[in-house]
This record gives structure tokens, sequence and C-alpha cells, in this order.
């Protein structure tokens, strides 16, 4: 029975569960529902749910744990060659072969169990090519592997259907009037809640420790030194690159800079009009629409940079172009990235110093303004340092926004890793880097490719730096007026 | 002892001019970065619907191709077998053949080898043509009216994105050919309309930029966004309910809350590094399945729900719960009974909110491989939706952008276009359903 039908068949026990548990609890109380501790409905949830959960929970364990057994249990029967993992992958693919070739009439169950002779041709037949060859060894051992699959499957059906059975019995045997079904149901709930809540850890621990083993590796085959404190980035696949974070590095922080200098002037000054000058009015218009910017996708920002704001710098700045100048020899280039980046960023600085600016209590401007100061001084000399510290963390968590952008920088930055301060040079980032050494077609325990987890790690660890110094601050900031 | 300098206060005197003048200079910055930040939208909306609407748009040639017997069937047999052995080099000559009838039929001369003058229509037209024969033998032998996509450098002529300057170096078509074009608009051959196979259309090679659409990376974000749903929502909320309804306050709660908030803001493309280490390298699920993408998507929207979930949560007054509490509720049913229902307006304009910005996320979506092919066929079921190879909008886009021939980049505007049209159409169903049912306290 396929893991699909198991499921089905365990919802609809667990329906009947739930059906029978109402009937059961009705038939103890002698049909009056007030004799029992609970409602009806949650003595059928109790068994509904004592069958549903402890099913699929086995179930879902199986599922990881059983591919996993018989494969290691493979590698050990073949246990000689060089290249563990091409090879178990050719026994996947002739185990799966054979289950399709099965399933598509092409071979008869005995047949798939016996030496095939001319397996290639029967696989190519039902759509499954295979690459070179296939040895005896693979073929018993992918046969092997088929055999121990249906029979873990034929356990996993009694397993699974013995422990409905199981617990939809205990299930309604527990029912009596005394029972306190709503409070079992009210635990189980309770700890389902639990479990979503602690998702958000198991991500967290999932990104790090995904991050840190493919790290190791990579340090494995890497010297560290290199990464952290080389100053090349060339790879290549010879087995000698250089792969040093400090030219992305580079780049990904000036990017960020001519971003953050776009954005927080206009955002900032923006905010200070909406949240000091401007009547409800505008700011009901203005506001808005500025947050739009927000909700834009980067996507359409990267094709802004790459087929818009990159030409007009290039017809500017470039050879032939309105100044005359031949600064600028593509249309990728930082300062290309930064502005759209920049574009992007200025309604985020903006609506945080604006709730930062709102928070600075009416009395302080007040004061100043009955002392004679315009408001323009008062502003300046007051409210602004006064909010200071939280126009700071909103400062730093746009940063942590630019550092981590990946869209823009990889439409519009270009691919060149250097060190340069010329803005109207093609420089390159740590996350155009992670997408071209991910998305390339290398080996994947390949230095070359491992080292987009290096970076990962890198980025992951600067940008929570950032939010968590940030979230401090502005935290600090709020409790002072409060 | 000095004259005191005389004042009046009808007069300013020069400091106050000045600090006036600074007063009004200030105010002027102000305006004058609102200002830029609205130029910017501005310019963005303009770039995107001036370079994209063109893609709604379509350049078509209308022909009456003749379905001789004696190429397609010599025999008269109407053996389907035998008809599909008839290549697509078969059906090129019919082309020719429709294409100099037309000539002649509006009187035009042209020197061009017949060769040439077919090539103003897109390479997929002697493709279109041969599957219409398969699936409708009975027709062969007669002469059919038949509507192709032109060649995409003929499209760009008439959206006036080609020029007679711009092809000087262009082998796929030259100035001759232009004039033939010119020739059969005036005659009502070629033709411009809107062009619904963009909406509906799959993606096409890179030698047939007329023929891409955006359908099948559609259906790709649609079952990505079906997973988020069917996920995020439920977790989400459970997640929220606990951490504000029932968490005790000690530090693995804090724990939580810290890390949930810093999770939403890690980089997306981290989440494709997870996505890629655990889906598809430790589990090996499917590499580019929109299930996949789904789950990487959830994880990132998660924190979104959770936050704004919560913020809904507290905000329905503690009286509610009080007075459920107080008429013998036990605490779950206070908050499933009347807590949750309050607050559910506000946790649906949440979740609106979380699938938009998941619809529109393209990075972790390059690491798990949703770019790169061309995903051909609409998915036909649920279960090939999710697992079978597919891409999704953004993706779609990124991957017109990356190629070489310009006639991708109106396609790459024209799909923003679609994908703004469901951001906008999310995000103002969230303001309406805000509007419609928020409730003050």
């Amino acid at each position: 029975m396929s893991a699909f039908w198991l499921t089905i068949t365990v919802l609809i026990l667990s329906a009947f569960g739930a059906y029978a548990g109402r009937a059961q609890s009705l038939r103890v109380a002698g049909g009056d529902a007030r004799k029992l501790h609970s409602l009806p409905k949650y003595y059928s949830s109790f068994v509904a749910l004592g069958v549903l959960i402890p099913c699929l929970f086995v179930l879902v364990i199986w599922l990881f744990a059983q591919p996993k057994l018989i494969e290691r249990g493979a590698e050990q029967m073949l246990n000689a060659s060089s290249e563990p993992s091409l090879v178990m992958s050719d026994v996947r693919r002739v185990a799966d072969g054979l289950g399709v070739a099965v399933a598509q009439g092409a071979l008869s169950e005995t047949e798939a169990h016996a030496p095939i002779e001319n397996l290639r041709d029967v696989l190519g037949g039902v759509g499954v090519a295979l690459g070179n060859e296939v040895t005896p060894d693979v073929l018993s051992a992918a046969q092997g592997m088929r055999a121990q699959e249906q029979r873990g499957n034929q356990f996993r059906m009694f397993a699974v259907l013995g422990l409905a059975a199981l617990t939809l019995v205990f299930g309604l045997s527990r029912i009596t009037p005394e029972f306190r079904a709503r409070n079992a149901v009210e635990r189980v709930v309770l700890a389902l809640l639990i479990t979503a809540a602690s998702l958000a850890i198991l991500t967290t621990v999932g990104i790090v420790l995904s991050m840190i083993f493919e790290t190791r590796n990579f340090f494995g085959l890497h010297s560290w030194k290199d990464f952290f404190f080389g100053v090349k980035w060339a790879p290549n696949f010879r087995g000698d690159s250089e792969l040093s974070i400090l030219p992305l590095l580079w780049g990904t922080i000036y990017i960020s800079l001519i971003a953050l200098l776009v954005s927080v002037p206009i955002g900032l000054f923006a905010a200070i009009y909406l949240s000091e000058y401007a009547g409800p009015k505008t700011r009901g218009v203005a506001k808005p629409l500025l947050e739009i910017l927000a909700g834009i996708p980067t996507i359409v920002y990267g094709l802004f940079a790459l087929l818009t704001i990159g030409p007009l710098l290039l017809n500017t700045f470039g050879s032939g172009g309105l100044l005359g100048v031949e600064w600028m020899s593509g249309a990728t280039a930082v300062l290309t990235a930064g502005l759209v980046m920049g574009i992007m960023l200025i309604p985020f600085v903006s609506s945080l110093s604006d709730d930062i600016i709102n928070a600075v209590p009416q009395a302080m401007r007040d004061g100043s303004l009955g002392l004679g100061a315009t408001k323009s001084e008062t502003i300046r000399q007051v409210v602004i340092p006064a909010a200071l510290p939280g126009i700071v963390g909103a400062i730093l968590l746009a940063a942590s926004r630019a550092i981590g952008e990946t869209m823009i920088v990889v439409l519009g930055a270009g691919a060149i890793a250097k060190f340069s301060a010329n803005p109207l040079d093609a420089m390159t980032t740590i996350t155009t880097r992670i997408v071209s050494q991910l998305t390339g077609d290398g080996d994947f325990a390949s230095p070359e490719t491992l080292v987009a987890f290096a970076l990962g790690l890198t980025l992951f660890v600067l940008t929570l730096g950032l939010n968590i110094i940030a979230l401090y601050i502005v935290r600090k900031y709020r409790e002072q007026y409060e | 002892m000095s004259d005191p300098v005389k004042t009046s206060l009808l007069t300013l005197d020069a400091r106050t001019k000045k600090r006036n003048a600074a007063e009004t200079r200030f105010r002027m910055y102000g305006l004058a970065a609102i200002g830029a930040g609205l130029a910017m939208l501005v310019l963005l909306l303009v770039t995107i619907f001036g370079n994209g609407l063109g893609a709604f748009q379509q350049t078509f040639v209308t022909l009456n191709v003749p379905l001789l017997e004696s190429k397609l069937d010599k025999k008269g047999e109407r053996d389907l077998a035998k008809i599909k052995k008839v290549s697509t080099f078969g059906y090129a000559q019919l082309l020719s053949q429709a294409m100099e009838d037309a000539l002649a039929e509006n009187g035009i001369d042209s020197d061009l080898k017949a060769k040439k003058q077919a090539a103003l229509l897109s390479k997929s037209a002697a493709a279109d043509l041969r599957n219409f024969v398969i699936s409708n033998t009975d027709k062969i032998g007669e002469t059919v009216e038949f509507t192709f996509l032109a060649n995409s450098r003929v499209d760009g002529y008439l959206k006036n994105r080609v020029t007679r300057e711009s092809i000087a170096d262009d082998k796929s078509i030259n100035a001759e050919q232009l004039d033939l074009v010119d020739e059969l608009v005036a005659a009502g051959v070629i033709k411009k309309r809107f062009n619904i196979s963009f909406i509906t259309g799959a993606d096409a090679s890179d030698q047939r930029p007329e023929a891409a659409g955006m359908g099948v990376a559609m259906m790709g974000s649609f079952f990505m966004m079906l997973v988020v749903l069917a996920l995020a929502l439920p977790i989400g909320v459970a997640a929220s309910i606990y951490l504000e309804e029932f968490a005790p306050k000690n530090w693995i709660t804090d724990i939580i809350e810290v890390n949930i908030s810093n999770l939403a803001a890690v980089p997306s493309i981290v989440f494709g590094i997870l996505g890629l280490a655990v889906f598809i390298n430790y589990m090996h699920l499917p590499q580019s399945a929109p299930l996949v993408g789904g789950l990487v998507l959830t994880l990132m929207t998660l924190p979104t729900i959770i936050i704004s979930t919560r913020a809904s949560l507290k905000s329905v007054p503690p009286s509610i719960r009080d007075a459920a509490l107080g008429v013998g509720a036990s605490k779950m049913q206070s908050v499933f009974h009347h807590v949750l229902p309050l607050a559910a307006p506000g946790i649906l304009t949440g979740t609106i909110i979380g699938l938009a910005q998941a619809l529109g996320e393209t990075a972790p979506l390059l690491l798990i491989g949703m770019i790169g092919f061309i995903a051909s066929n609409a998915p036909d079921s649920v279960a090939s939706g999710l697992l079978d190879p597919n891409s999704a909008m953004p993706a779609q886009i990124y991957e017109w952008a990356k190629r070489a021939d310009p006639a991708f980049y109106e396609r790459a505007w024209g799909g923003i276009i679609i994908l703004l049209a469901f951001l906008i159409t999310m995000n103002t169903i969230a303001v309406l359903l805000r509007r419609r049912f928020e409730r003050r306290w």
C-alpha cells in the first residue's frame, strides 16, 4: 500500500473513530449527554486525534528512516568501489527504473528479481535512461534494495494499520462518563501549538546547522586563511581556486554604502516632513504612495537596474556619452546597483524613522518652540538628537537589508571581484557569488560549490549581528520615552 | 556706551530673516525628498508600463495554407503514423508556398528568395501547422486560413524596437525583408493584435521570443502559493496563539520571540541555501519542484504571518477573554471560540500580505533550481503541479532578463506587469478586508 493510500486509510479510520467515540460516549451515558464530564464532541475528537497523531507520526518517521537504512545496507553490500556516491546514485536509478518497468508491465514482478540481460534496453523502453552499462554488482544491489523496500513497505503497512487499530480500541475503551475528554483534547491541542511555535527555532537551527556542516566540509578542502584573509576571488576547475571573501565583502559594502547614501537622506527628510510638517491629507496620500516602493518585488528593481538605470548611466559616463568621458565600460556597475537599491530602501528608512520621530514626546517640541526656536531649529536641535539612537537603529536595519539583497546585485552589479574605488566599475557581492556558485554545473563536493555555504554563513552572521544591534538600540530608545 | 540698536517688530532684522530662510529651506528639503521618492515611483512605473505593455500585443501573419495531399499524405490513406512521418521540413515548403500565394494575391512583387520570405514567420510556424494537421487529418487537401506568429524581428519592427539602422549587423533579417513587411502590413496580411498566449502560454526556447508566455510559470507560482497557504497559515496561527495566549513568561519563550523577529530579517537567499541543503540534498525532494519552492517560501513567510497574527490577537480586548472564562469556558475554548474569530480579519490581512511577499520573491527560487529550463507543459494534475519541474513568475522574469535577445526584455517587463497585477489585487483585497472588518474596541 503506498504512503498516500495509507494516509487516506488512517484518515478514514480516524473519522470512523470520531463517529464511534461520540456514539460510545452517549452509550456509556445512557443517551443523556448531561451525565458526561465533557461534551460528546470532545470524546469524538479524543478518539480521532488519538488515532491520527501517533499513526501519522510513525508514518512520517518511517518515510524518512526507511530509505536511509536501506541505502546504508546497500552501500555495505557494495562496499568496494572508490566512488560510493556515484555508484549509489546508479543503484537508486536502477531500482527506481525496475519499479517503473514493473508498473508499466515491461517486466513481471518475478523477472524483476532475476538477473536481467538487456537491462538498459528494458529500462530505456519505459523511459528510464541509464548512463553507463550496469554491472551485475549494481543490479543485484538494486534488486536487493527493491526487495527490501517492498518488505519495508509491507511492514510499514502492518505497523501503521496495527497501530491505528490499537489506538482506536484503546481510545474507545477509555470512554466513561467520568473521563475528562475535554482536558485530554486540550492538552493535545496545546502540545500541537507548542510544536508550531518551536518550528521557528527549528528553522533557525536548520539554517545554522546546514550551513555549518557544509562550511566545515569547505574548510576541510580549502584553507580558512585564504578564505578570510586572501585577496583574490578566482574560482576555476583545475583545483587551485583562490576563494577569498574580502573582495566580495568590499563590493557588498561599497554597494550598500551607495544605497544608504541615496536612501538615508531622502528617507529621513521625507520622514521629517511627513511627521512634522505635513497635514493629515498630504500624509494620507504621500505615505502609502512611498510605501508602494517597498511592496515592489526585488526582481523588478533588478530589471530596472539592468535595463534602465544601467544604460542611462552608460549613456552619461560611458564612451560617446553625454559627458564625453570614458569612465564606464558596461551597464552593470556599483553605482547602478547602489542607486536602485537606494530607491528600494527609501520607504524602509522613511517609515522606520517616521515611527521613531513620532515617538519623541510632544512636550520636548513644545518646550523648544516656547523658547522661540523655529520649527526647523526645534527639529534639528531637539527632535533629531532625541531620536538619534532610534534613527541609527533604523539605518543599521536598512544596511542589513542592503547587504542581504540579492536580485538587484545579481542583475545590476556585474560579476568581477576586485578592489576598486571607482563606483562606475562592475563589482560583485557575496549574494551574487552564492547564486552563481550554487547554480553552476559544478560538482557538489568541490570547494568551488561549497564556498557558497561559507559565504552564506558569513552573510547570515553579518546580517544577524546588525539586526540584533539595531533591535537592541531601537528597543532601548523606546524604553527611554515610555 | 553705544546706542542701542533700534529694532521694530514690523521689520525683520537680518538674523530673523536668516532664520526664517533656513526654516523655508529645511521645509523645502523635506518636500524635495518626498518629491524625489515619488518621482522614483513614477519613473519606475512609467518604465514598467512603457516597456511592458508591448508584450501584450503581438504581430501575426494570416496566410491561406494549401494542405497539399501530395506532400502530406501521398497515398491518401489518412494513416496517422504515416502523416506523423512528415517532418517540419515538409511543412516549411507549404509555408513558403502559402507566402508566395499571399504575395501574388495582393500583387506584391518581391525579389526575395522563398526562404527569406518564409523567415518572416516565427520559427515555430511549421511545428504549429504540423500539430494542426496531425489533430485534424480530415483537412488534408483543403486550403485552410491560418494565423501564424510573426518572427520577433518583424514584431519588433512593428513596435519600433527594431529599426533599419539597428539591423545593420543582424543576420536574421535584412532591409529588403522589412520592405516586404511594409507592403504586407499595407495589404493587411501582417497585423498586430492582442496576444492572449502571452498570458496563458508556456515559455519558449531562446530562438522564439515571440512564442514565449507566462502561463505555465503562473501555474508554478500558483502551486507554490497553495503550499505556502496550506502550511504557513495553520502553523503561523498556531504558533501565534501559543506565544500570545498560553506561553509562560520565561527564557524559552523569550528565545522564540527574539528568534522570530530575527528570522523576519534574514536575507531571503539564506532560506534558499537552507532549502537546497535540507530539502534537496538531504531529503532528496525533486529539484525545481513547486513543492520545494513552497516549503522554502513557507519558512520565509512564517515570521510575517506570526507577527501580524500576534498583533491582531493582542488587539482583542481582555474583557472578551474574561467574559468567556467567567461563564465557564476553558482557556482553550475562550481562545478558539471567541478570541480567534474576532482576530480572523487581521490574520487574513496579514496572511495575504505575506503571500504577496512570497509571490514576488526570487532569490531562494534560483538556488533550488527553478530557472534554466523551459517549462513547456502546464501541469495536468495536482501531484504533477507540485512535483514536476516548473518555473515561477519572478523566476521566469529573471530567466528572460538573462537571455541575449532584446525581444525577451519586452517579455520580462510584460511579465512584471502581470506579477504586479497579482500583487496589487492581493494588497487591495487585504486593505479592503482591513477597512471592512477593522473594529476599534
